[in-house]
């Protein structure tokens, strides 16, 4: 990308680079959330719906594992892939699913213990009427999704904002290689240390449109979900 | 709970789709290099990689780290060549059999940065051994890089040529932030401090404030870049032909000449030096 | 069904003691008493959806698995977050009524309950009364043999309270038993086939309805018919 024009100009221009970044943001940070969307919520269900032993230490630990630290997690991630770690054969180290994979494990905490307050409301809401139209318990389930969607949907763009604002994890295991695993985060930090202050502040600012747009699409979807559902 | 399982199994095979996808086009002929932040704060990889791209077809992936974290991506097998400029932990390298053979490459030099104050009252000097120690006498603002790069080894190296033991002499003048050439320079410029810079990074600094070059030319600032390629028989999966294609190409006429049409400001950064047999 | 000397205990209470009680076919039996008398957890354990903690349930005079086709109705009835069609639809699968045949059921409970013309609207947004209807055409749509209301008319006004007691005559005229409870004297004595009196969860007097009121063979029932608070 050229040096000393402002990003504005970039995108004005249709700068390729500055586009194909923005897309790689974008295709990781959505990647992940489906992902640890696929993974969290119903484990976040089974969590809510069940009852066993330690299930009060379970719901603390999701919920603090919601503030794991990004830069952990990327060490962790970066040491099982590298090639002399237990999954190097996979040799995705420095690449984008690398990124999908650290930023789903850093997602999936959030997505699972929004997605078990959700459920277990909605469940002690709904519990009674289940019993006297003799539901079967996965019905049940598939019901509390559905009748849930429109948090369960809130839940999902929370987890994207996260992954999308996050630096720690993905300039660690996937080494912001230039056309490859360089995203707006992990740029606005290599251009900063470069002192390209007017690039940073620009992709700055266009990073923080996206999470503000990701923030009114979930504020609508809560609108939506009270004048459709009630 | 086998349908859990079949949706982990069909997220972990989507992941590997995307990757394979993303990486398709360049895993035929594509290299990780490991390199450090000072050669690419200084546009180096911007300028050069689109040409290795034209020439040889190959593409190459620059992972940018300190120095020493560089040489460690190489150990664990992460990276197919090795690209610093610290003789002494390249040799060691070697010496620990992760590579076979160092060629020299080129040579780029330091400065050192100060404010246009100069509380040390360096400027100027041909000597840097005598502007280190008057810096340290004055106990004047010097930020250090301290992240084992190959210039915070220089730095150290020079510490130690101009008398100074800096591990006993350090105090609140010194102040070590354990970051890349590009954020040295940020807070140099923010503090008003001494810094040693690569030239290169320096000419493409943004922010310069008000900071000028202080002192040059000393032959004991020259920085010698060297480049390795990792040792295929220490780690299988190193693409040993491209890489090799790559570091053939860096030394060869056509390469050093590719180099030395490097500018910035209409100064020539880098100097190639292949063929000096004591680089 | 017969209930016999049922005991429900829950969070160290006992809130049924040592209830016995048949209940037959035919008029509605109503379950009065003053609030906290237990009526709520009888009916529910006549329903199944609580265990006896000791005593048995008996269907069909064994142990036999009580009916698929009952139903009940609660309080306050929760919708879920969908249309009234909506509703009505889920309520409709869940008692294994066909696809093909779901519309038309749907707008006949629908027109049974008086609320035509709303089967898009969201169920939640409908009135107390007007979603008392739809809790009632949902437990209709399983086309109990029994049907149990829980103090259906509790929370409504006098007007949305007639069209409930009209509908459950009209119910209990096409065959369905029903089992009510309520701490309205007046809606029991207008509905009442059968009366079982509770007080602190034992029953004081069980009986016709036209014996009970007119004729209360205990203390209890008659202070309680007097209008004396029971405590």
């Amino acid at each position: 990308m050229p040096e000393n024009t402002s990003a504005f100009h970039l995108l004005l221009s249709g700068d390729p680079a500055l586009f194909s970044i923005v897309g790689l943001s974008l295709a990781v940070s959505l990647s992940a959330a489906v992902f640890a969307s696929v993974i969290g919520m119903p484990l976040g269900a089974l969590v809510a719906l069940t009852r066993f032993r330690g299930r009060e230490f379970v719901i603390v630990v999701m919920n603090a594992l919601m503030g794991l630290p990004p830069v952990i997690v990327g060490l962790a991630v970066y040491l099982s892939l590298s090639r002399s770690g237990p999954l190097g054969s996979w040799g995705l180290l420095f690449t984008p699913p690398a990124m999908v994979i650290a930023q789903t494990i850093l997602v999936t905490p959030i997505i699972a213990a929004l997605t078990r307050q959700t459920i277990e409301d909605l469940w002690l809401e709904y519990r009674d009427e289940f019993s006297a139209m003799h539901i079967g318990a996965f019905k049940r389930i598939s019901t509390l999704l559905w009748d849930g969607r429109f948090s369960l949907v809130t839940a999902l763009l929370a987890g994207f904002g996260r992954a999308a604002a996050e630096v720690g994890s993905i300039i660690i295991v996937g080494g912001n290689i230039e056309g490859f695993t360089r995203t707006m985060t992990t740029a606005i930090a290599l251009e900063t240390s470069k002192g390209n202050l007017s690039l940073a502040i620009g992709l700055g600012f266009i990073l923080i449109g996206i999470v503000v747009l990701v923030s009114a699409l979930a504020w609508g979807m809560r609108r939506a979900g009270e004048r459709f559902a009630g | 709970m086998t349908r859990l399982l079949q949706t982990f199994r069909l997220a972990v095979l989507l992941a590997l789709i995307i990757g394979a996808i993303s990486n398709g086009a360049a895993a035929d002929r594509s290299i990780v290099v490991a390199s450090t932040t000072s050669t690419q704060d200084s546009g180096f990889f911007d300028y050069i990689l689109p040409i290795v791209k034209g020439r040889l077809g190959i593409t190459v992936k620059v992972v940018a780290q300190g120095t020493g974290q560089a040489l460690d991506t190489a150990r664990r097998g992460d990276a197919d060549v090795v690209f610093v400029h610290a003789k002494t932990a390249e040799l060691q390298f070697i010496a620990e059999g992760e590579s076979l053979k160092r060629y020299p490459v080129m040579y780029n030099d330091f400065v050192l940065i100060g404010s246009r104050a100069d509380p040390a009252g360096v400027k100027g000097s041909k000597d840097i051994r005598e502007a280190l120690a008057s810096i340290k006498n004055q106990r004047a603002l010097f930020i250090s890089r301290g992240d084992r790069s190959g210039t915070h080894m220089a730095e150290l190296a020079l510490w130690r040529d101009s008398g100074v033991d800096i591990e006993q002499a350090k105090g609140t003048w010194y102040e070590s932030i354990g970051q890349g050439m590009g954020a040295a320079l940020n807070v140099a410029s923010a503090s008003e401090a001494y810094v040693l810079s690569d030239r290169a990074t320096w000419v493409h600094f943004k922010s310069k404030g008000d900071l000028e070059i202080l002192v040059e030319g000393d032959k004991r600032l020259f920085n010698q870049y060297g480049i390795m390629l990792v040792n295929p028989q220490k780690h299988p999966t190193v693409k040993t032909a491209l890489a090799q294609e790559f570091i053939d190409y860096l030394i060869s006429p056509v390469g050093q000449q590719d180099i030395a049409h490097y500018m910035v400001d209409g100064q020539q950064l880098f100097y190639p030096d292949a063929n000096d047999p004591n680089a | 069904m017969e209930l016999l000397e049922v005991d429900v205990d829950m969070g160290g209470q006992k809130l049924l003691r040592q209830v016995s009680l048949v209940i037959e076919p035919g008029a509605p039996t109503v379950f009065i008493g003053p609030n906290g008398s237990g009526k709520t957890t009888l009916l529910r354990v006549a329903m199944g959806l609580i265990a006896a903690s000791s005593g048995r349930v008996l269907w069909g005079g064994q142990s036999q698995s009580p009916p698929r086709r009952r139903a009940i109705v609660f309080q306050r009835p929760v919708m879920l977050r969908r249309s009234v069609f909506g509703n009505l639809h889920y309520a409709l699968a869940s008692a294994g009524v066909p696809r093909s045949v779901r519309r038309r059921r749907a707008d006949e409970l629908l027109s049974l309950v008086d609320l035509d013309g709303v089967g898009d609207r969201p169920a939640r947004r409908l009135s107390g009364g007007e979603q008392q209807r739809l809790a009632l055409a949902r437990a209709l749509a399983r086309e109990p043999r029994v049907l149990f209301l829980d103090e259906p008319t509790a929370s409504l006004d006098p007007a949305a309270t007639k069209a409930i007691e009209e509908l459950v005559r009209l119910v209990s005229a096409n065959g369905v038993k029903v089992v009510m409870a309520t701490h309205d004297l007046g809606e029991a004595r207008r509905l009442a086939g059968d009366i079982v009196l509770l007080h602190r969860g034992a029953i004081i007097e069980k009986g016709a309805a036209e014996t009970f009121f007119n004729s209360p063979a205990t203390e209890g029932a008659q202070r309680f018919l007097a209008g004396e608070l029971l405590l």
